[in-house]
């Protein structure tokens, strides 16, 4: 089995990297890329919750305060949660899944990852030169008239990845459509190829309109003409309007293809076929839907018509429906199953708890009179660090895990993964939850020094912080060990259903043989049976 | 430049794809995807034009007023003319007759260009009447502030718009080159149609920006 050539053998020079148009390639280019943002962006957090450590400002000024916590969200947002599962995960799985020899547009792909490394680049520029303290959200009239950081840059930035975006996302739309092999229908697809072409979807939709959005505020900013400044005639509730028309929905970009990756592992990990599965699909894209008829509800108090703000009250409370038909889904897929508590397991059911807790806080921030009190709040920070992290990181490095025997051809090791998951989860709530409270109590947002009677709570939340940071430095290590150390894996080591595993480990250049497989029934057909242990 | 294969490499491009018909499919749907894209990407602007419009609606009437409709009109039948050169380039191709379709090609970018030209005409013309927004900007009276957002908006979007004809201009000529090196034919139009269909968007986009620009309550 060690013969047959795989994608990774006969790499030598860096230009088999840099000029490769293998889909799993670049899925790789973009794994070590994002992972270096990442930390970046847990650097730049690290400081802010060391300076939360104590009620005065010891550590930070406020300038510098501002701009950690600004860093902290652009480059986790767009340098890493947007592109993490679809660019990585996705660009690797989904010709394996539909049994497709690459993506529709190979070259198109290696050029996003080369769009994103440049948008990259300007951002690096914008945190060296100086940084920039706006907030991730480039709120007007401060972005275009009164900050003195660097704004072009960091927008530009953030416009130059967003087509990085629109092309991964095109690519994959196509793909899904042209490329499935014989037999794989729509309701035979894995929910994981479901969620990443309900995101595709969302990203071609969405990202233009903030490309535009910072190209306003950048040309507010240029030639001081106020379209979004009142002062001067125009409106600063259009850009709200079409910054959230964009990031609401990049919220869905983020959670949906965790949930696809959650519905893999848990199906596989309980021995159990995927209760449900039409539902499953029918709830993504009914997600993706309805994601972009709720941005109103981030301007409860922008002065938007108490009228508008009903309508988006009600349509917000409408994407708990399809939300929880997942949770419950996954929930009855374990029932009765085999469950298997393997490191992906873990990651996967972390998920799904944290993500109901972060997202029935939404039903709170969703309510018009409770956001009055809780906007602009710790308890905001909370809700969507237990969407984006407790749910879309720990199912982001979940499938990592899962796919990484396929994706290097080893096994990471059992135990200190299980470890880490462990640790994640405790550090995660012991960061996190005290946030809620905090929140609750009326501590703001984006303040550098907080009233004494915080101070317990805080100090709590920087302890799970630095227990988080372990959890996540720990991965990078035994990971980094296995890809020489770790056992070899055969094609199939979780005895998954899916065409992914119908191919060796790691998978050869051109993804499956001379033939490319052929399917006869739907997705997950595991057998629940105990007499068939795993091992 | 060609791309460097990898020895396990070689003969993958081939393999990549079930047929021919099958890529042409694709690149199709890549393009009409793509053009959704652009359709957000100025939606934007719409939105932004239909509220600014609607708190100065006085502000746009009087900038309105302001643009050359003179030239604006006959850029709009150039911009129409080029849009009918490049449907009969692709039909031309269908018929396999690659020359002909190449002169079309070359019919479509040089009424293009003769667009950008005007267009740039105009330009400079608004500049010389102080319509340019920023501290230079001319009109005055209390309907100042919306006329400028209104001559912001005109830039902007006939600016985009400029942009998109400019890149249209150029893939079309380098496409016409390709023709006459026997590149496409028949059995091969499907990159010709994908071009044609990015340049009618770029054609319908100016539809509306023209009556949206130059006729605002024009009487």
């Amino acid at each position: 089995m060690t013969a047959a050539p795989s994608y990774l053998s006969g790499i030598r020079r860096l230009r088999d990297w840099l000029l490769t148009r293998d889909h799993k390639r670049i899925a790789l280019l973009y794994l070590v890329s994002i992972t270096v943002f990442f930390f970046i962006g847990a650097l730049a957090i690290a400081l802010v919750r060391l300076e939360l450590f104590t009620p005065q400002d010891d550590l930070l000024t406020a300038e510098t305060y501002n701009k950690a916590f600004s860093v902290h969200g652009i480059i986790m947002v767009w340098f890493f949660l947007i592109p993490s599962i679809p660019a990585t995960l996705g660009n690797f799985l989904i010709p394996l899944m539909i049994g497709a020899r690459d993506l529709a547009f190979p070259r198109l792909n290696l050029l996003s990852w080369y769009i994103y490394t440049l948008g990259g680049a300007f951002t690096l520029y914008a945190v060296l030169a100086g940084g920039v303290d706006t907030g991730w959200t480039f709120y007007t009239p401060y972005s275009s008239f009164f900050s003195n950081t660097h704004v072009f840059a960091a927008a530009a930035g953030v416009f130059v990845v967003g087509f990085s975006s629109i092309l991964t996302g095109l690519n994959i739309v196509v793909t899904v459509h042209t490329m499935r092999t014989r037999g794989m229908h729509w309701f035979r697809l894995p929910l994981f190829v479901w969620a990443l072409y309900a995101t595709s979807a969302i990203l071609l939709l969405a990202t233009p309109v903030l490309a535009m959005t910072l190209v306003l505020m950048a040309a507010e900013r240029l030639f001081a003409v106020g379209i979004f400044d009142p002062v001067l005639g125009g409106d600063p509730l259009l850009f709200q309007h079409l910054f959230w028309f964009y990031s609401h929905p990049a919220v869905y970009i983020m959670i949906l293809p965790a949930m696809g990756v959650a519905s893999e592992v848990i199906t596989c990990f309980s021995r159990n076929p995927i209760f449900g599965y039409r539902m499953m699909a029918y709830a993504i894209l009914a997600i993706a839907l309805i994601s972009f008829m709720v941005w109103g509800h981030h301007m409860f108090v922008s002065g938007q018509s108490m009228y508008a703000g009903m309508v988006f009250s009600l349509l917000s409370f409408l994407v708990a429906i399809p939300s929880a038909v997942k949770v419950f889904n996954w929930t009855a897929t374990l029932y009765r199953g085999e469950i298997h508590f393997d490191a992906p397991m873990i990651y996967a059911l972390g998920f799904v708890g944290l993500f109901l807790i972060g997202g029935l806080t939404g039903l709170f921030l969703a309510a018009l009179a409770l956001d009055v009190h809780l906007t602009d709040t710790y308890f905001v920070v909370s809700h969507f660090h237990y969407i984006m992290v407790g749910g879309s990181v720990m199912a982001y490095i979940g499938g990592i895990h899962f796919w990484w025997p396929k994706m290097t051809g080893r096994h990471y090791p059992e135990f200190w993964a299980r470890f880490a998951a462990i640790l994640m989860f405790f550090g995660f709530n012991l960061t996190f939850f005290p946030q809620y409270i905090l929140g609750y109590l009326g501590m703001p947002r984006r303040v550098h020094e907080y009233a004494p009677e915080f101070s317990v709570l805080n100090v709590l939340s920087s302890a799970g912080a630095s227990l988080l940071a372990v959890a996540y430095v720990l991965p990078l290590f035994y990971l980094a060990w296995s890809l020489r150390k770790g056992r070899h894996a055969s094609a199939n080591p979780w005895r998954a259903t899916g065409l992914e595993w119908r191919t060796s480990s790691p998978p050869p250049p051109l993804n499956f043989g001379e033939q490319l497989p052929e399917v006869s029934e739907g997705p997950y057909a595991y057998d629940p049976d105990p007499k068939h242990g795993r091992r | 430049m060609p791309m460097t294969r990898t020895p396990n490499m070689v003969g993958a491009e081939s393999q990549v794809r079930h047929s021919l018909p099958g890529q042409a499919h694709a690149a199709t749907l890549g393009m009409w995807i793509f053009l959704v894209t652009e359709t957000l990407f100025v939606g934007a602007l719409f939105a932004a034009y239909l509220l600014v419009r609607t708190v100065h609606p006085q502000g746009f009437i009087l900038g309105s007023r302001e643009t050359d409709i003179v030239l604006g009109s006959i850029n709009t039948a150039v911009l129409l003319t080029s849009s009918l050169a490049m449907a009969l380039a692709v039909d031309r191709l269908r018929a396999d007759m690659a020359g002909a379709a190449a002169r079309w090609m070359v019919a479509t970018a040089l009424l293009g260009l003769v667009f950008l030209g005007i267009k740039g005409v105009e330009y400079l013309l608004d500049w010389q009447h102080g319509l340019v927004p920023g501290p230079h900007f001319r009109p005055g009276g209390d309907q100042a502030p919306g006329m400028e957002l209104f001559f912001f908006l005109y830039f902007l979007m006939t600016g985009v718009h400029a942009l998109h004809l400019f890149i249209g201009i150029a893939l079309v000529a380098i496409f016409a080159v390709m023709l006459r090196h026997g590149r496409f034919g028949a059995g091969l139009s499907a990159p010709v149609e994908n071009l044609g269909l990015y340049w009618h968007f770029v054609d319908v986009v100016w539809i509306f920006l023209f009556p949206l620009l130059y006729l605002v309550h024009r009487t």
